[in-house]
Parts: C-alpha cells; sequence; structure tokens
C-alpha cells in the first residue's frame, strides 16, 4: 500500500500543476478583455483564476463551490448539491437493486438450462452494443406518458446499463467449480439444490463483487443520463444540462465531481460488504 | 380476441420451438436458436402493438419501425455520417491510439505506473459522459465537440487494459529474450505487445460501445441539426417514435456489427490464443 502512495501523490500534484496551467492559457484571453488598461501581466494571470464563468475554472475554485453548495445551503433547497445527489443517487441505487436481482436471476437461468444458454446469451451481448443510453431519453419521454414520473424511469435505465456486467459475471462465477468439485459433491450425494448453495453459488462470490463495482458505476451513469433529455428539475444530470445552458461552468465541474465522488462512495460500500463476507468466510473470497 | 390467442400460441409454441432448436449441436444451430428467439420476440412485439392497439407514441410495432426506416433512409444515411464518420471514428482512432501509446510510454517508468494506475481506474469509474457540455463549450457545435468527447472516453479504458496486458508476460518468457539479446524494441515487438493483444482487443470492443454512447450523449448538449443524437432528442419531442426507434436500430446495427468485425479481426490476429484454439 505505502508503496503506492508517493507515485500517486505525485502523479496528482502534477495533474493540479497542469490543470491550473491549463486554466491561465485557456482564461488567459477573456481576463486580457475584461482587465483594466494597465493592468499588468500578472494581473491577469491572477484574474483567470477568479472568474465567474472561466472556461476551464481552477481547481481550488470548484473547491469552493463544491463546499459553498453542499455545506452552506439549506439540505432541501434546490441550491444545494446535497439534494441533486441524493435524486440522483436514490434513482441509482433502486436501478442497481433491479439489475442485482435481474443479473443474478439471469445467471442461475443461463447456467442450469440450456435453452436458456443457447438463446439468450447471444442477445445479453448485444444488447450491450447497443448505445444503451441513446434510448434513456425516450424511454423517460414514454414512461412519462403513461403516468410513471420521477425516479423509477431512472431506475429502469440504470438497471438496464447494469445488469450486464453482474449477469456475466455470475455465469462466469456459476461456472467456475471445476468437474472434480462437481464429482466430490456427487460423491456426497448432493442435490441439485445443495450443489447450488454449498458450490455453485459460494464460488460465484468472487466474480460477483468486481461485477458489483462496475455495475454500480454503470448505474450511476445511467440515472445521470436519464435526467438530461426530460428537462429534469433535479439531479446532477439536471444540474449539467442547466450548468450547460446557462454557460455556468462552475456549476458543470462541480456536478461531475460531486458524480465521481458519489461513484467512489458506492465503490467504497461495496468494498466493505466484500471485506464483511471475507471476514465471514475466514479471509477467502 | 384473437391477439390473446396468438400471444398464447406463442408463449407456449415459443419455448418449445426453442428447446428442439437448442439441443441440437454444431455451429449452424448455435446460431439458428438465438435467431429464433430474436423473432419470436418481434412476433410477440408486433402482436402486442396490433392486437391491443398500443398508440404509437407509446411502443411503434417493428413494422411501423421498418416503414421509417424505409422512407428515412436518406436522413439516416446523414446521420449516420455526421455521428459515425466524422465523430465517432476519428474520436475512437485517436483516443486508443493514444491510450495504447501512453500504456507503451508508461511501461517503462515502474514509478509512473504505480502513480498512473490508481488515477486511471479511477477516472474509468467516473460518470465521464457527464464531460459532454463542457466538451461542446470548448470545441463548438459540430463534430470536432463529438469527437474530443470520445477521446477522453476511449483514452482510459485502453491505458488501463493495455498496460495490464503489457504486465502480462511471464519472468521465463522475458529471461529467454534476455537470453537471444533481443533489444527493448524486439522484445516489445515480438514478445508483449502480441502477449498484450487480447486485452488490447477487449478494450477496443469496449470502447467501440462507450464510442457511440459518448457522441450520442453529446449531441444531445448542442448539434448542427443533423447527427443521432440531435435525431433522437428532437423527435422525441415531437413524438415521432417511429423515426426514433429507427434511429436506434441504426445505432445497434453499427454497435453490434463493429463489435463483431473487431471479434473476427482479433480471432485473425490473435489466433494462437488458447481461447481460440480447439
Amino acid at each position: 500500500m505505502r508503496h503506492h502512495v508517493l507515485p500517486v501523490v505525485v502523479v496528482l500534484a502534477a495533474v493540479v500543476v497542469l490543470w491550473y496551467a491549463a486554466a491561465v492559457w485557456l482564461n488567459y484571453d477573456t481576463a486580457q478583455n475584461l482587465a483594466d488598461d494597465g493592468a499588468s501581466r500578472w494581473d491577469i494571470v491572477a484574474a483567470t483564476m477568479q472568474q465567474d464563468r472561466p472556461l476551464l475554472p481552477a481547481p481550488h475554485q470548484i473547491a469552493g463551490e463544491l463546499i459553498d453548495s453542499t455545506l452552506f445551503r439549506p439540505l432541501a433547497s434546490p441550491k444545494s448539491l446535497l439534494y441533486h445527489a441524493g435524486v440522483t443517487a436514490a434513482a441509482a441505487a433502486l436501478g442497481f437493486g433491479f439489475a442485482l436481482v435481474l443479473g443474478v436471476l439471469l445467471a442461475v437461468g443461463i447456467v442450469h438450462v440450456r435453452t436458456l444458454d443457447r438463446s439468450l446469451m447471444l442477445w445479453i451481448i448485444a444488447s450491450q452494443t447497443v448505445p444503451v443510453l441513446a434510448i434513456a431519453p425516450m424511454v423517460v419521454v414514454v414512461l412519462g406518458n403513461i403516468g410513471l414520473t420521477g425516479t423509477l424511469p431512472k431506475a429502469l435505465i440504470a438497471g438496464y446499463l447494469s445488469f450486464f456486467p453482474i449477469t456475466t459475471g455470475m455465469v462466469t462465477g456459476l461456472r467456475a467449480p471445476d468437474p472434480m468439485q462437481r464429482d466430490l459433491m456427487r460423491t456426497y450425494c448432493a442435490n441439485g439444490v445443495q450443489v447450488f448453495t454449498r458450490l455453485r453459488w459460494p464460488a460465484s462470490m468472487a466474480f460477483l463483487f468486481p461485477s458489483l463495482k462496475v455495475a454500480a458505476t454503470l448505474s450511476l451513469v445511467g440515472a445521470i443520463v436519464a435526467e438530461l433529455p426530460t428537462g429534469a428539475q433535479a439531479g446532477l444530470g439536471a444540474r449539467l444540462l442547466t450548468g450547460s445552458y446557462y454557460g455556468q461552468t462552475l456549476q458543470i465541474w462541480a456536478a461531475l465531481f460531486a458524480a465521481a465522488i458519489l461513484a467512489l462512495l458506492a465503490v467504497a460500500v461495496i468494498d466493505l460488504a466484500q471485506r464483511a463476507l471475507v471476514r465471514r468466510r475466514g479471509g477467502r473470497l | 380476441m384473437s391477439a390473446w390467442l396468438a400471444l398464447l400460441a406463442l408463449a407456449l409454441g415459443g419455448p418449445l420451438l426453442l428447446a428442439l432448436l437448442a439441443r441440437r449441436d454444431g455451429r449452424f444451430w448455435q446460431i439458428a436458436t438465438p435467431l429464433a428467439f430474436g423473432v419470436l420476440i418481434l412476433l410477440a412485439w408486433q402482436i402486442v402493438c396490433q392486437g391491443f392497439g398500443v398508440p404509437p407514441i407509446l411502443l411503434p410495432a417493428p413494422s411501423a419501425v421498418a416503414r421509417a426506416i424505409a422512407r428515412n433512409l436518406p436522413m439516416l444515411g446523414a446521420d449516420f455520417v455526421q455521428t459515425v464518420l466524422r465523430s465517432v471514428v476519428p474520436g475512437w482512432l485517436i483516443g486508443c491510439g493514444a491510450g495504447l501509446a501512453a500504456a507503451i510510454a508508461l511501461d517503462r517508468s515502474a514509478f509512473l505506473r504505480r502513480g498512473v494506475l490508481p488515477l486511471g481506474s479511477l477516472v474509468s469509474a467516473m460518470p465521464i459522459v457527464g464531460i459532454a457540455p463542457i466538451m461542446v463549450m470548448w470545441f463548438g457545435f459540430d463534430w470536432q465537440s463529438k469527437a474530443a468527447m470520445v477521446v477522453v472516453m476511449t483514452f482510459f479504458p485502453m491505458l488501463v487494459n493495455a498496460t495490464a496486458g503489457l504486465a502480462g508476460t511471464g519472468a521465463m518468457e522475458r529471461d529467454l529474450m534476455v537470453s537471444y539479446g533481443a533489444s527493448y524494441r524486439q522484445t516489445l515487438w515480438k514478445l508483449r505487445l502480441p502477449t498484450a493483444l487480447p486485452f488490447i482487443f477487449n478494450a477496443l470492443k469496449l470502447n467501440s460501445t462507450l464510442a457511440l454512447i459518448g457522441a450520442i450523449v453529446a449531441e444531445f448538449f448542442g448539434t448542427p441539426i443533423v447527427g443521432m443524437g440531435f435525431r433522437i432528442s428532437t423527435q422525441v419531442a415531437r413524438m415521432n417514435l417511429d423515426v426514433v426507434w429507427a434511429e436506434i436500430t441504426l445505432a445497434a446495427v453499427v454497435g453490434s456489427a463493429s463489435f463483431a468485425a473487431l471479434a473476427l479481426i482479433e480471432r485473425a490476429v490473435t489466433f494462437w490464443h488458447p481461447s481460440f484454439r480447439t
């Protein structure tokens, strides 16, 4: 672990320095136009980091906006980033739940029923070569027409996007036990249910958790994109859209970083669950 | 009433047919089974739409979508050129190329690799589609902003995958190359890049879908009046769902075809890999 800390810190510092340089470079023209005639070059450079609508905000501006819009706004107000993040996280979490149920059920079916294996697997793969997010606006609008609004349409898109890694991971995992282990179960006279609960299911956990981490970020992406088309009033996607309409770059970047933080939190929660399971199983997944 | 009967017949006969098909072995039947499944789904969709009078603003029937495709061929062609040929292909080539080059460069320094890789997987875990409005702001409404979006989306998966692939050679193999007196360039070209090829193709296939998504989502934030994302968002607003489904069909065909083409190239290039040997 410590082996990695120094390189990561160095690279991060380099990214921040480059970011400041890029901010000065990109914002210089507008800052020059706004500056007084007598302004020195350094004044203009300083001004590039304090604009209201910079082409590229400096890191400290984004951090300031993040802190300002999370800590110093009432939680229920539409100006609070926490409120928007909560709306998106709720949709993503519900979608993730759908994906988990659907993904595991499909995988169990595919592993045990030959017909399903033969006819479904190709379509499951094909379903992911379709740019799913392209359908997102239509699904939201259509479901809105039949009276479904709010969290559910977004959750459906998030779920559609994230069931795939869970299904493929679980199919691989449920098939992971080798013939020797299955033979052993047979010599124990185990029936199908027992083989499933004692051998296949435990063996699949090592494949399930990495898939869950991928699925969690995908469901977040799905929820955010689902918020774009309907002119949604709430959610990180709506913040991105209004930010881009009104040129509020700080708002866009703050929403982006909020989304990234949400994704990291989701991955961290899944990691905790994985650790708990590992501990219960005596140190092995 | 007849719609219920037709649906019932399909629900009983369909699985039976699939089960029969699935019991046959051989290459032909392995492709025929999923195809039959697809046809059955389309049939059920058509029966539901026609028999129960589902309004076309909710779900157009497959036949209506087919008509919309036939009617709008020139428009679909223009959208294809704008979105796929102008935005996706250049962006995908640049993004994958840059990712691969960065991976090879990083490979020479263990320090940099340890620093960049965790950040790279961090960025891959972020909802990158969110930067679409920023790309539109920086690069304008035309295809340049979409291509830039695609570059950003495809760069990190390629970087992470190619780095893993380059690290995949065993110590024995590298020792053998050293004992041959091979230079860095020779080792890279003859041993490490070929070993990394399955990982690289994995990223190429993943990126082909990501690139299409990136370009279409970027078009939601502003485009000239052509392009698949533009068409989807405007036609949804006008409730012309048959045209939207025509665009989705086009996107699905492009996505599946590029995936299949890459898979075929992979088979031809990495024929020696255990997963393809029979």
